[in-house]
């Protein structure tokens, strides 16, 4: 757990990047600051690891302030990302990720074989460990830059921006591959970043920060999407906040249909196998416009059924085969049911909040 | 051609005197001025206002034309006009002014995310600027010393014209003979291939140094 109590930082030419900050980190989950350019998201993380000093206010790391240690010991237990990796350009991968072991008085050659190990963990495949950095691309770079935080076992990782050099292809990647590897971890993660969907699909709790690192909302994403706390949150959050927010909703809560169900004189037709061809009606075949599995979100299972001629989409079973169908009717009917009880939840807190 | 020969044959032992002389008065300024650099360059490359002290007086010492400088030192040192360490000096001083802004240059072209990613990594002061500031710099520094130690082996010349010995010595003979050329010749082909081995020497010592800074240049 990170706690801030009351945190300021003013810089010498008197801005104030933090003004009077109290939040908690959880541990174990990855918490996201986000907000608009210069709302003082770096100043607010860089603080966790003391590369900056609040002016006033404390911060505990699990009820201790990380103030009492020195400075140098208490970074080499929390790994650090930033933008663009900077890696160390005059050292080899496998060097970079040894770094923080080395520092710590593991041997070279031990960390450096412990090193191989995180590359594969990252996606990277053994033989780049003799590469200079130059000679690595950029999402590689950022990759290597994950190993070397994480070499060190640390609990806490801070990131600040580590996807935004990335073009948007390998950005996906390595979101993905960061929430991967966090379901194997499970670090405490604090996340800077000025884009709000990445927040929203790594968060587990969101900090939607204002100027002066003002929390104006700190939620788990569906929440934000569902009710945003103010303006600045809303406008942040932007479009389609609806329909982006079935993406925290399971496609498994809505009840199927059988494969044999019509819908409006279309039927769903399948191979020998059971796999879905098609729906046949008047007008011949029409394609089913693909298919979902279990575990799918609901943003996928609806897009599905608005894209199905039948307005229905079809769940297959692992081997591809045809098993149940979610109708658009139903889907609605959920939906409508689970945000009622999202905002009546809200509201109910939100009023105890004020009460106390 | 033959002259040459012939010349060598019954000076072989001056001229290898001379060119040992050359080499000694020429590596040693350098060698002394690298050491210095590097604590000075890290001054300069630090603080503004030494950096503009520094770089001025570096910029001053390099106007003064190297004969004078030798004809003055003895004055200022309270040596004696044939004291090698005239040369020494001189040398020396302008070795320092050419690396001193070399090394300064050389760090400040280190990229300061990558350090900042040092101290979060959990390194002192000390250790990051061994381990990470000072190889980082290191293209841009052996640079410098590539060119300083060039232009030492040229200048180490001049001492001659003061009676100091090294390969300028030929040249001087050579006149006082009326423009008797093996002398001369030995001389001028002697210090071009010194000067090409020392450079020869540095750029390997640079391969060797600092292999990655040609990484991603394929
Ligand atoms: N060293 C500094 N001295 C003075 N002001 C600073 C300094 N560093 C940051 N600031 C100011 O503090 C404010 C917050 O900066 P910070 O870097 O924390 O913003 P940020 O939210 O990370 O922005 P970005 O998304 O652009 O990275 C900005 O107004 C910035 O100009
Ligand atoms: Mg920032």
């Amino acid at each position: 757990m990170i706690e801030f109590e009351g945190v300021t930082k003013r810089y010498p030419d008197g801005t104030v990047a933090v003004d009077d900050l109290s939040l908690t980190v959880e541990t174990g989950q990855i918490t996201v600051f986000v907000g608009p350019s210069g709302c003082g998201k770096t100043t607010a993380l860089r603080m966790i690891n003391r590369m900056i000093e609040p002016t006033s206010g404390r911060i505990l790391i699990d009820g201790d302030d990380i103030t009492t240690r020195p400075e140098a010991q208490l970074r080499r237990e929390i790994g650090y990302v930033i933008q663009g990796a900077g890696l160390f350009p005059h050292r080899t991968v496998l060097d970079n990720v040894a770094t923080v072991p080395i520092l710590k008085g593991v041997s070279r050659r031990d960390a450096r074989s412990s090193a191989l190990g995180l590359l594969e963990r990252v996606g990277l495949t053994a033989d780049l460990g003799d590469r200079y950095p130059a000679q690595l691309s950029g999402g590689q770079q950022q990759r290597v830059g994950v190993a070397r935080a994480l070499a060190a076992d640390p609990p806490v990782l801070l990131m600040d921006e580590p996807f935004s050099a990335v073009d948007p292809v390998v950005r996906d990647d390595l979101q993905q591959e960061l929430l991967r590897l966090q379901g194997e971890l499970g670090k405490t993660i604090v996340l800077v970043t000025h884009d709000i969907d990445e927040a929203i699909r790594l968060g587990d709790k969101v900090a939607v920060l204002a100027n002066g690192a003002r929390p104006a909302q700190f939620a788990p994403p569906a929440d934000i999407l569902a009710s945003p706390a103010d303006d600045f949150v809303a406008s942040l959050v932007g479009r389609d906040r609806g329909f982006r927010g079935l993406s925290f909703a399971d496609g498994n809560e809505i009840p199927l249909k059988t494969i044999d169900h019509g819908v409006d004189g279309l039927t769903l037709e399948v191979d020998a196998d059971g796999r879905p061809l098609g729906w046949r009606g008047p007008d011949g075949l029409l394609p089913t416009e693909g298919s979902f599995r279990d575990g799918a979100n609901l943003r996928t299972v609806a897009d599905l059924a608005i894209l199905s001629p039948a307005g229905a989409a079809v769940r297959v079973d692992a081997e591809g085969r045809a098993d149940g169908l979610v109708l658009l009717e139903d889907l609605a009917g959920n939906v409508r049911s689970q945000q009622r009880e999202r905002l009546a939840a809200l509201a109910t807190s939100n009023s105890n909040g004020e009460a106390g | 051609m033959s002259d040459l020969w012939s010349y060598l044959a019954t000076n072989g032992g001056d001229v290898l005197t001379a060119l040992v002389q050359h080499i000694w008065l020429a590596l040693l300024p350098v060698a002394i001025a690298f050491v210095l650099s590097l604590p000075l360059g890290a001054l300069v490359h630090r603080y503004v206002p030494v950096r503009h002290i520094a770089l001025t007086t570096g910029s001053v010492v390099y106007t003064v034309p190297s004969l004078a400088l030798l004809l003055l030192l003895p004055g200022i040192l309270g040596t004696s006009v044939l004291d090698p360490l005239n040369v020494v000096v001189a040398l020396t001083l302008y070795s320092l002014a050419l690396l001193v802004r070399t090394t300064a240059d050389g760090l400040d072209a280190v990229d300061p995310t990558v350090l900042q990613a040092a101290t979060a990594m959990g390194y002192r002061p000390v250790r990051r600027w061994f381990a990470v500031q000072l190889p980082l710099a290191m293209p841009v520094i052996l640079t410098g010393l590539r060119v300083a130690t060039v232009a030492n082996v040229s200048m180490v010349s001049i001492a001659a014209l003061v009676g100091i010995g090294g390969l300028g010595q030929l040249f001087t003979r050579g006149f006082q003979l009326g423009f008797y050329l093996p002398p001369i010749v030995l001389g001028l082909v002697l210090s071009v291939t010194l000067a090409v081995i020392a450079d020869v020497l540095i750029v390997v010592l640079q391969r060797g140094l600092t292999p990655w800074s040609r990484a991603g240049a394929r």
